[in-house]
């Protein structure tokens, strides 16, 4: 006895499995998409170096949140410089559109902050 | 002869260590101290049944003489096998050494030798595939785990494939079901190939082929035990009972092991059948052709089983019988349930099995068309077709230990326990991790139960006395119930050394004893114990687990 | 000895990259054509080995019955462990592949004086198991999300799930904890328990070194030096829709983790991690306990050599002639 045909079956059932990224990509035809997040034209200076911000700005706005929170600190100086520690009010004077900025990145890869658990989604036009 | 060599219980314990070595397992050497092996075939059976290499030899001499292509033979074998049993395939290829079987084996309990652990005597073979057959061995050898087959290495197979009795307790509790037995079974058959086996296997075989018995016993001889046994049910009873031979057109071939008409304390089991034929007036057979119904071939190869096990069906084509009827045993029921159907069916010969007393259809067995006795007899019970007075087994306290073949090869757990209920007063399980499923082997099954070997056969016994030690220092067991021939033959010596005091028997002997035959005249069990009387005088005591 | 040339063969694995992308600037080798090959590598090892263990036959149903067979009516089948039909089978397999049944029995053998044998519990290993491969699946699926376009609403629910309590940020994934406590306790009892130590072999440190040292670099990019995961997913796309980039914004880590995974996919089908094919073949699990009801065939059902009953009554033909026995031949 072999069971040959239930062991393809299973091989490829797992393959499918495997490789469904692939055929979810055909499928939905989105595999070339790469994110293009907008900020506010004419801005050239950010708290801290672009490829910093891309892969930290989750720690930085976490650190900001409790020297406000915890330790009542609203400014800070960074690169001498004084900003109020704000997502709202400093982040967002550049990045204005939440979902043309944050969401662009964050859906593209499946984050799920919770910012706007607590913040007042910033309403777009 | 080696059992006055052999250390004091406590002291064999005291002995035992499960600390393996510092040193790695990869140096084969072995040393065959006397009592811990069997000895080895001697070359007139090999010579009958045409097996490879008949020679005078001995594990322990330093020469074993072998063919002068020995590696190339096994090595062949080896491959052969590879491609015919996926079971081999896989479980060369996917045993990841979590060791959950380590501590499983009897014999690693008993004896504490690290390569009585199943994943290592699996590594055994497993690192001669490796090194032989896998690329990754074939380019890093000892560091991808391979060894290369020497000598030694072969001395090593035949040493510690033979101290598994094939019981797969291991391949219970394995989470891919290694079966250890399977690997075994394939080692034995790379070593039959070279002629390295042992004598209280291929003796019997050879006496099996030739006569239908492993015990060679010719067709008058098995008549007379018979009559032997008549006649004492005859003084037992006062009752005058038949028990038919070669008859032709009987409903039923019933066949037993043939240690049941020839040694204690099958015998009393055997008894035990023939005076519930008679009372339930079943119209059977015995066959001297096929008067085995142990398969030592089991225990050597695929085909010597085969070749063994068609004698049943042959004999029940001609004898033209409507179904079989097996006995007691535990290998027997491995090969009946397992492989006789696939060996040497289709029994399209015979008929689906109906129980002529209570018309009950035996559907699990329909295809095999042989039915286990402890089925057979649970479902007379169950339908009150025989009177049963389990005060007569008053002056028994029992426990049953689960034979490792027909509760690992089978699944047939409850059928003999509902009998002894049914007729004995006295039941105490032994522990969970002994019974059933976990049941732990006599430590003598799959043909190492000689008296050369005695030494590892009371370590492998141990956990098994173990246990029975353990009801019987709680509820004063004294006798050991089991249905396999090789416990009935090998246990007393098991229980003598770690529990005097506790008999061995068979399930029918009980039923035999509680058997309320018409006409009988009987105050005595069927080892002459008078029995006892009514449960008043009895000590009151919680029957366990009903 | 196999600590030691696993570990050898662990550290030449992190150097590789470390010379290979820090040192030389190879990233397309290492982002692009070694995960390819690796993962092509992977797919066709395992249909190989799956095919052979197809090619070879089952001839014998050697199912271990666990439980009680189905017999008569009145006594309970434990259709679990001892199924009777292949719906049952289906089941026990299920259980074996889902929940590890035979390992949950594990238990641990101790001697007492006495002497007295006694199993306790050996649950720990099962659990163990248990914790790192529904780890290692889950993670699995939440990396699923580097090589979707748009993430399917399960590998959210799955990351949701994994990052229920919220701790930190990025948000803690638990089976990232729960994988790296659980691998090490696999290696520490293979370095701890003597009867352990004794049968492991290169082959099983190996892995479980690779493993943790992929979940290490994995959390170690994560959770302290951080990546551009837009770059890593404009990868992981690439990668998937067969038009590999290779984005600037990728650190060294990152390509050290690539490689050790694809160094794992590349060994996977030709290791002893071939138990995940291996067990759904197992032969005495995955038949049922009918075999006296349904005959099973072995197609290569040998023709041996049988002592007849012809030739057994010629032999003895006297005797049973003396004895009283039945006769086919009086001569």
């Amino acid at each position: 006895m072999y069971n040959g045909g239930k062991i393809i079956l299973g091989l490829i059932i797992f393959l499918l499995l495997i490789t469904l990224p692939v055929w979810f990509n055909i499928a939905t035809g989105t595999s070339k998409y790469k994110p293009n997040p907008k900020i506010l034209p004419g801005q050239t200076e950010c708290v801290a170096p672009a490829n910093y911000m891309r892969t930290s700005h989750m720690r930085l706005l976490d650190e900001w949140r409790d020297e406000v929170v915890r330790h009542q600190r609203r400014y800070g100086e960074i690169n001498g410089k004084i900003y109020e520690l704000s997502l709202s009010n400093t982040c967002m004077k550049c990045h204005s559109n939440k979902k043309e900025f944050c969401d662009e990145c964050h859906n593209f890869a499946d984050v799920n902050p919770y910012c706007w658990e607590c913040h007042i989604e910033p309403k777009e036009k | 002869m080696a059992k006055d060599k052999i250390a004091k219980p406590e002291e064999l314990a005291d002995g035992i260590n499960y600390t393996p070595p510092k040193k790695d397992w990869f140096d084969p050497k072995v040393e065959f101290v006397r009592g811990r092996y069997n000895y080895a075939s001697t070359p007139s059976g090999l010579e009958y049944l045409g097996l490879p290499n008949p020679r005078k030899w001995q594990p322990d001499q330093e020469d074993w003489k072998l063919p002068k292509d020995w590696q190339k033979i096994v090595l062949k074998g080896f491959k052969e096998r590879l491609a015919k049993f996926r079971s081999f395939k896989i479980f060369m290829d996917i045993c990841v050494r979590c060791g959950a079987c380590a501590d499983k084996c009897h014999f690693f309990l008993g004896s504490g030798d690290p390569k009585n652990m199943p994943v290592l005597r699996a590594e055994l073979l497993r690192s001669v595939y490796r090194n032989d057959f896998t690329a990754f061995g074939r380019v890093l050898g000892k560091l991808a785990g391979g060894r290369e087959l020497t000598v030694d290495v072969l001395k090593e197979w035949f040493y510690y494939f033979y101290q598994c009795t094939e019981c797969r307790r291991c391949s219970v509790f394995c989470p891919y079901g290694i079966d250890t037995a399977e690997i075994t079974m394939m080692a034995r058959e790379l070593l039959s190939l070279i002629g390295c086996t042992i004598d209280w296997i291929t003796t019997p075989l050879a006496n099996c082929y030739r006569t239908g018995n492993h015990l060679g016993i010719q067709p008058h001889g098995f008549k007379d035990s018979i009559e032997f046994a008549l006649d004492d049910l005859y003084d037992l009873t006062g009752l005058k009972i038949e028990a038919p031979i070669n008859k032709k057109g009987a409903e039923i071939l019933f066949i037993v092991p043939s240690a049941d008409y020839f040694a204690n304390p099958h015998y009393f089991g055997f008894l035990g059948y023939l005076a519930l034929f008679h009372e339930i007036g079943l119209d059977y057979t015995f066959s001297t052709y096929a008067s085995e119904g142990g398969n030592f071939g089991l225990f050597h190869s695929h085909d010597m089983a085969k070749r063994l096990n068609a004698k049943m069906y042959a004999e029940a084509k001609r004898l033209k019988v409507k179904w079989l009827l097996g006995g007691e045993c535990g290998h027997m029921w491995r090969v009946v349930h397992q492989y006789m159907d696939t060996m040497n069916g289709p029994a399209d010969f015979l008929e689906e099995p109906i129980s002529p007393i209570t018309g009950t259809k035996f559907e699990n067995a329909k295809s095999t068309k042989m039915v286990h006795i402890c089925e057979f007899t649970s479902d007379l019970i169950y339908h009150n077709k025989i009177k049963l007075d389990p005060n007569r087994n008053n002056h028994w306290r029992v426990t049953f230990h689960d034979s490792c073949n027909p509760a690992r090869g089978m699944g047939l757990l409850e059928e003999p326990r509902y009998i002894l209920r049914s007729v004995c007063n006295n039941f105490y399980e032994m522990p969970e991790d002994t019974i059933r499923e976990k049941t732990f082997c006599c430590g003598s099954g799959a043909g190492l139960g000689t008296d050369e070997n005695l030494e590892m056969r009371l370590r492998g016994g141990f956990p098994r006395a173990n246990a029975v030690k353990y009801v019987h220092d709680k509820h004063d067991v004294n006798l050991l119930t089991c249905i396999c021939a090789i416990d009935k033959a090998t246990l007393p010596a098991l229980m003598d050394y770690w529990v005097p005091g506790v008999e061995v028997g068979a399930i029918h002997e009980l039923v035999g004893n509680a058997l309320v035959m018409e006409g009988e005249k009987r105050d005595t069990d069927f080892r002459g114990n008078r029995f006892i009387g009514p449960p008043e005088a009895q000590p009151k005591e919680g029957k366990e687990n009903v | 000895m196999s600590i030691f040339y696993s570990l050898l063969a662990i550290t030449v694995l992190i150097l590789i990259p470390i010379v290979g992308v820090g040192g030389l600037g190879w990233r397309y080798l290492f982002g692009v054509i070694i995960p390819y090959a690796a993962f092509g590598l992977f797919i066709i090892g395992i249909i190989y080995r799956i095919l052979l263990w197809a090619k070879v036959p089952v001839p014998f149903k050697i199912t271990t019955t666990c439980g009680q067979q189905k017999s008569l009516p009145w006594i309970k089948n434990s259709k679990l462990e001892a199924p009777p039909n292949s719906f049952w089978t289906a089941m026990r397999m299920s259980s074996e592949v889902l929940f590890f049944r035979s390992l949950f029995r594990n238990s641990k053998a101790q001697l007492k004086p006495g002497p007295k044998l006694v199993y306790g519990s050996g649950i720990l290993l099962w659990l163990g198991a248990i914790c790192f491969h529904y780890s290692f699946l889950v993670i699995l699926i939440r990396h699923f999300r580097f090589f979707i376009g748009p993430t399917s609403k399960f590998i959210e629910i799955v990351s949701g799930l994994d990052s229920f309590f919220q701790i930190g940020l990025p948000i803690l994934y638990i089976t990232d904890l729960v994988i790296l406590i659980a691998l090490t306790y696999l290696l520490l009892r293979r370095f701890l328990s003597p009867q352990l130590k004794y049968i492991s072999l290169a082959a099983d440190y190996f892995p479980l070194f690779l493993l943790l040292c992929i979940a290490l670099s994995g959390t170690t990019m994560r959770y302290f030096t951080r990546i551009d995961i837009v770059a890593v997913k404009e990868l992981g796309m690439g990668l998937a829709g067969f038009h590999p980039v290779i984005p600037d914004n990728l650190s060294l880590m990152f390509f050290i983790h690539i490689f050790l995974v694809s160094s794992l996919i590349a060994y996977f089908p030709f290791s002893k991690l071939m138990h995940m094919g291996g067990i759904f073949l197992s032969p005495t699990r995955n038949m049922a306990n009918d075999n006296r009801k349904r005959r099973h065939i072995n197609p290569w059902n040998p023709k041996v050599e049988v002592h007849t009953y012809e030739e057994y009554e010629d032999e003895f033909r006297e005797v049973m002639k003396n004895a009283g026995l039945p006769l086919e031949k009086e001569e």
